[in-house]
C-alpha cells in the first residue's frame, strides 16, 4: 500500500511537477479552443454538403465522412506530422494537430448535425419558405437551431471525446497536459505526475459526462 | 370454509403519503370479488400487494395458508399460484402468443418444451385463441392480447387470479370477449379478485362487491346490496354517479 | 524526375513495399488480435455490470457508476500510460499488449455498461411486473424478457462505440505494442522513407472503412425499424 501511494499519489512529486503540468494544462486548453470550433465549423460544412440536392456533393461528403471516421486519429496525426515532410510539407506540431482534428472531428460532428437536420420536419422548411425566407435564412434561423437542440447530448458527448483526444498531441511532442506529465514522469521515475494529469482531465470532464448521461436519459424517453 | 386469500391490516405508504390505511379483507375459494372505488383510492396498489409486486409497509397477506411476508416463503413459487392480469396486457413483444404462455412453464415449473407447449396450447384454447399461437402480440387486437395474457396466467394453474382493470384499455367492441373468458373461468370454479369499472358484469357475475375509498374499505356486500341499497354515503355517491 | 515519380519515391516505393509488407502483415495480425480480445472482454464486462446494476443494490451500484464515469471521462492514452509505467514500479511486470488489452477493455466496458443500462431501463416496467407475477426470478426475467428487448435498442450505439474503442488499438504504438502503426513507424525510421507509414495507413483504411460502413448501415437499419 505504501509503495502504491509512493508510486501513484506522491504529493511531493506532484508539487514539484505542478508548474510543468499546469503549463501543459494551459496548452491543452488552448488546443481545445482551437480544435473544437474548427471541428464544429467543419462539421456544419459537412452536414450541409450531406443534405445537398446535388447527388455528387452528397457522395463526396459521404466518402469524406466514412473515410475520416474510419482512420484512427493517431494514424492521421502521424501521417500528417511525420509523413508529409517527405513531400516537402513541414509544419509545427500545433498545425499538424489542428489539421488532423479538423479532418477527424468535422466528420463526426458532421454526422451528428446531419442527424439533427433530418430530425427537423419538412413542415418547418415549408412553413419558413412560405413566409418568404430564403433557403439560407431558413437553414440558419429555423432549421439549425432546432437541429442543434435535438442532438445536443450527442454534440456535448462528441466534444468530450475531442477533448480527451487532444491527449494524442503528446505523440507528436506538442507540450500539452499529457506530454508535460509524461516528461515529469520520465525525470522522476514516478507515475504520480500522470495521475495528477488524470485528475485534471477528470475534474473537467466528469461533470460533463454526468450531464450527458442525464440529457440522454431525459431526451431518450 | 377457510379463506383462500386473507389480507390483514394491510398498509402501504409511498414516501410519507399513506395510500393503504389498514385493509382487512378475505376471499373464499371459488368466490369472485369485485373491487370498485374512485380513481386513486388504492385499488391497484392493494391488488399488487397481494403478490408482492408492491411491498406492503405493514400487515399480512396469506394465500392458501402461506404467509407471503414470512421470511422463509419462496415468493416466486407463490406468485405462479397467483395469476395476475394487467390493464396494459404487458405481453412480451419479442415472443409469440405461445412463447408468452410457455415461458414461466419452462422457467418456473421446469417443464420440457413439448410439455409446456401442450399446456400452453390448451390454455390458449380456453381463451379461444389456439389458432393465434404463432402470432406476435403486435399482430393481435387488444382484446386478443388480453386473452393471451389471461392464458399466460391460467397456464400456471393458479389458485387465484387478480385482474387490474382488464378491459379498460380496450375498445368497447372488444370488451365482450374478455369478459366472456372471465365468465367461463368463474363457471369453472376459479377464485378471482377483479378491479374494474364494468358494472354490468359486476352485477351479473360477482359474488361480492368491495367499495374502497382513500385507502380504506368502506363497505362490502352482494351486488344487490351495494347497487340496490348502499349504506355509506360515499358508496351512494359513487354508485349514483355510475348509474347516471 | 517528375513530380509524380518523386511522390512515388517518397510514399510508394515498390522495393520498400516488398521489403516491409510482412512486418505490416504481422502488425495487422496483432491489431486484429487485440481488437477481438477487447471486444469480447469489454462487452461481456459491460453487460455483466449492467445486469448487476439492475439489482439496484446501493453497495454495488456506487462503485459501478464511479468506474463507468471515470473511464468515460479519462483519455485512454492517459490510462494506458499510468498502467504501463505504474505497474512495473509496483513490481508487476506486464506486457504492452496486456496493458493495451486491459485498458481498452475497461474503456469499452464502461461505455457498454452505460448503453446496456439505458437499454434495460427503457423496457417498460409492465414487462418486469408481468414476468415477476408469473414467478420468474429477477435473473430469469432479465435473461428471458428484458435483455432480448433491451439489446435491440443497444445495437446501434454499441456498434459505434465498439468501433471507436477498437480504433484506439493504434495507441499501442506509444507503448511499443507491435501493431500496425508501430510496424509502420519503425520501418519508416529504418528506411528513412514514408512508404511503410503509408502502408500502415492504408491497412487501417482497408480494415476500418468497411467496419464503419457496416456500423452506419446497422444504425440506419435499426432507426428505420423503430419508426
Ligand atoms: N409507485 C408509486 N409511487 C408513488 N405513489 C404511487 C405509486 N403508485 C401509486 N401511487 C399513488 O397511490 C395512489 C393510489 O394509486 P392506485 O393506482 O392504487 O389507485 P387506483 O385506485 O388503482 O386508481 P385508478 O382507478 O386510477 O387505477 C394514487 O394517489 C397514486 O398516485
Ligand atoms: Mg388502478
Amino acid at each position: 500500500m505504501e509503495i502504491f501511494l509512493f508510486q501513484f499519489l506522491n504529493f511531493d512529486i506532484m508539487r514539484q511537477a505542478w508548474p510543468i503540468i499546469f503549463g501543459g494544462a494551459q496548452m491543452t486548453l488552448l488546443l481545445c479552443l482551437a480544435v473544437i470550433p474548427l471541428g464544429l465549423a467543419g462539421g456544419l460544412v459537412v452536414a450541409t454538403g450531406s443534405i445537398s440536392h446535388s447527388r455528387a456533393l452528397r457522395l463526396v461528403t459521404k466518402a469524406y465522412v466514412d473515410f475520416f471516421r474510419a482512420v484512427p486519429p493517431l494514424v492521421l496525426l502521424i501521417v500528417i506530422y511525420s509523413g508529409l515532410p517527405f513531400a516537402g510539407i513541414r509544419m509545427t506540431p500545433f498545425t499538424a494537430v489542428c489539421i488532423a482534428f479538423l479532418l477527424n472531428a468535422s466528420s463526426f460532428y458532421g454526422e451528428i448535425f446531419r442527424a439533427g437536420i433530418e430530425s427537423v420536419g419538412k413542415g418547418q422548411w415549408e412553413a419558413a419558405r412560405s413566409t418568404g425566407l430564403t433557403w439560407v435564412q431558413t437553414y440558419r434561423h429555423v432549421v439549425l437551431p432546432q437541429a442543434s437542440r435535438n442532438v445536443l447530448p450527442d454534440l456535448v458527448s462528441n466534444t468530450v471525446e475531442v477533448i480527451k483526444l487532444t491527449s494524442i498531441a503528446s505523440v507528436v511532442s506538442f507540450t500539452e497536459l499529457l506530454y508535460a506529465a509524461d516528461m515529469a514522469r520520465s525525470v522522476t521515475y514516478n507515475t504520480s505526475p500522470i495521475v495528477l494529469a488524470a485528475f485534471l482531465y477528470l475534474i473537467v470532464l466528469w461533470p460533463i459526462v454526468r450531464l450527458v448521461s442525464r440529457l440522454e436519459h431525459r431526451l431518450g424517453h | 370454509m377457510s379463506a383462500l386469500l386473507d389480507v390483514r391490516g394491510l398498509r402501504k405508504s409511498f414516501g410519507t403519503t399513506e395510500i393503504l390505511r389498514g385493509i382487512d379483507f378475505s376471499v373464499a375459494a371459488r368466490e369472485l370479488v369485485f373491487i370498485i372505488g374512485p380513481s386513486g383510492s388504492g385499488k391497484s396498489t392493494m391488488l399488487r400487494c397481494c403478490n408482492r409486486l408492491e411491498e406492503p409497509t405493514a400487515g399480512q397477506v396469506v394465500v392458501d395458508g402461506v404467509d407471503l411476508m414470512a421470511p422463509g416463503t419462496d415468493i416466486n413459487a407463490m406468485r405462479r399460484q397467483i395469476g395476475m392480469v394487467f390493464q396494459a396486457f404487458n405481453l412480451y413483444p419479442h415472443m409469440t402468443a405461445l412463447g408468452n404462455v410457455t415461458l414461466a412453464l419452462r422457467k418456473v415449473l421446469g417443464k420440457s418444451r413439448e410439455e409446456a407447449e401442450a399446456i400452453g396450447l390448451a390454455a390458449l384454447d380456453r381463451v379461444g385463441l389456439k389458432e393465434k399461437a404463432p402470432s406476435y402480440p403486435s399482430e393481435l387486437s387488444g382484446g386478443q392480447q388480453q386473452r393471451v395474457a389471461i392464458a399466460r396466467a391460467l397456464a400456471l394453474e393458479p389458485k387465484i387470479m387478480l385482474f387490474d382493470e382488464p378491459t379498460s384499455a380496450l375498445d368497447p367492441e372488444l370488451v365482450g370477449a374478455v369478459l366472456g373468458v372471465m365468465r367461463d373461468l368463474k363457471a369453472a370454479g376459479m377464485t378471482m379478485v377483479v378491479v374494474s369499472h364494468e358494472m354490468r358484469f359486476a352485477r351479473d357475475a360477482a359474488d361480492r362487491i368491495v367499495f374502497m375509498a382513500d385507502g380504506e374499505i368502506l363497505e362490502q356486500g352482494t351486488p344487490a346490496e351495494i347497487f340496490g341499497d348502499p349504506q355509506h354515503p360515499r358508496t351512494r355517491d359513487f354508485v349514483g354517479e355510475l348509474s347516471r | 524526375m517528375t513530380g509524380l515519380e518523386r511522390f512515388q519515391d517518397a510514399f510508394l516505393k515498390p522495393e520498400l513495399i516488398a521489403r516491409y509488407w510482412p512486418d505490416i502483415l504481422s502488425g495487422i495480425a496483432v491489431t486484429l488480435e487485440i481488437a477481438v480480445a477487447v471486444v469480447i472482454t469489454g462487452l461481456a464486462l459491460g453487460l455483466a455490470l449492467a445486469v448487476i446494476r439492475s439489482y439496484r443494490s446501493r453497495l454495488a451500484n456506487a462503485p459501478i457508476i464511479v468506474f463507468v464515469d471515470m473511464f468515460r471521462a479519462l483519455p485512454p492514452l492517459v490510462a494506458i500510460l499510468i498502467v504501463y509505467f505504474g505497474l512495473p514500479n509496483l513490481g508487476i511486470n506486464i506486457s504492452g499488449f496486456a496493458v493495451l488489452w486491459l485498458v481498452l477493455s475497461l474503456v469499452l466496458a464502461a461505455f457498454a455498461e452505460e448503453i446496456f443500462w439505458s437499454g434495460i431501463v427503457s423496457v417498460r416496467k409492465g414487462q418486469w411486473e408481468a414476468a415477476r407475477s408469473t414467478g420468474l426470478t429477477h435473473w430469469q426475467t432479465m435473461t428471458s424478457v428484458i435483455l432480448p428487448q433491451a439489446i435491440r435498442i443497444c445495437v446501434p450505439p454499441l456498434t459505434n462505440r465498439t468501433i471507436a474503442v477498437t480504433k484506439n488499438t493504434a495507441l499501442g504504438t506509444v507503448i511499443g505494442v507491435g501493431e500496425i502503426m508501430n510496424q509502420g513507424t519503425s520501418a519508416m525510421s529504418l528506411s528513412g522513407n514514408a512508404t511503410p507509414l503509408m502502408m500502415a495507413a492504408v491497412a487501417y483504411v482497408v480494415i476500418f472503412v468497411p467496419v464503419v460502413a457496416l456500423g452506419s448501415w446497422i444504425e440506419r437499419r435499426f432507426a428505420w425499424k423503430r419508426a
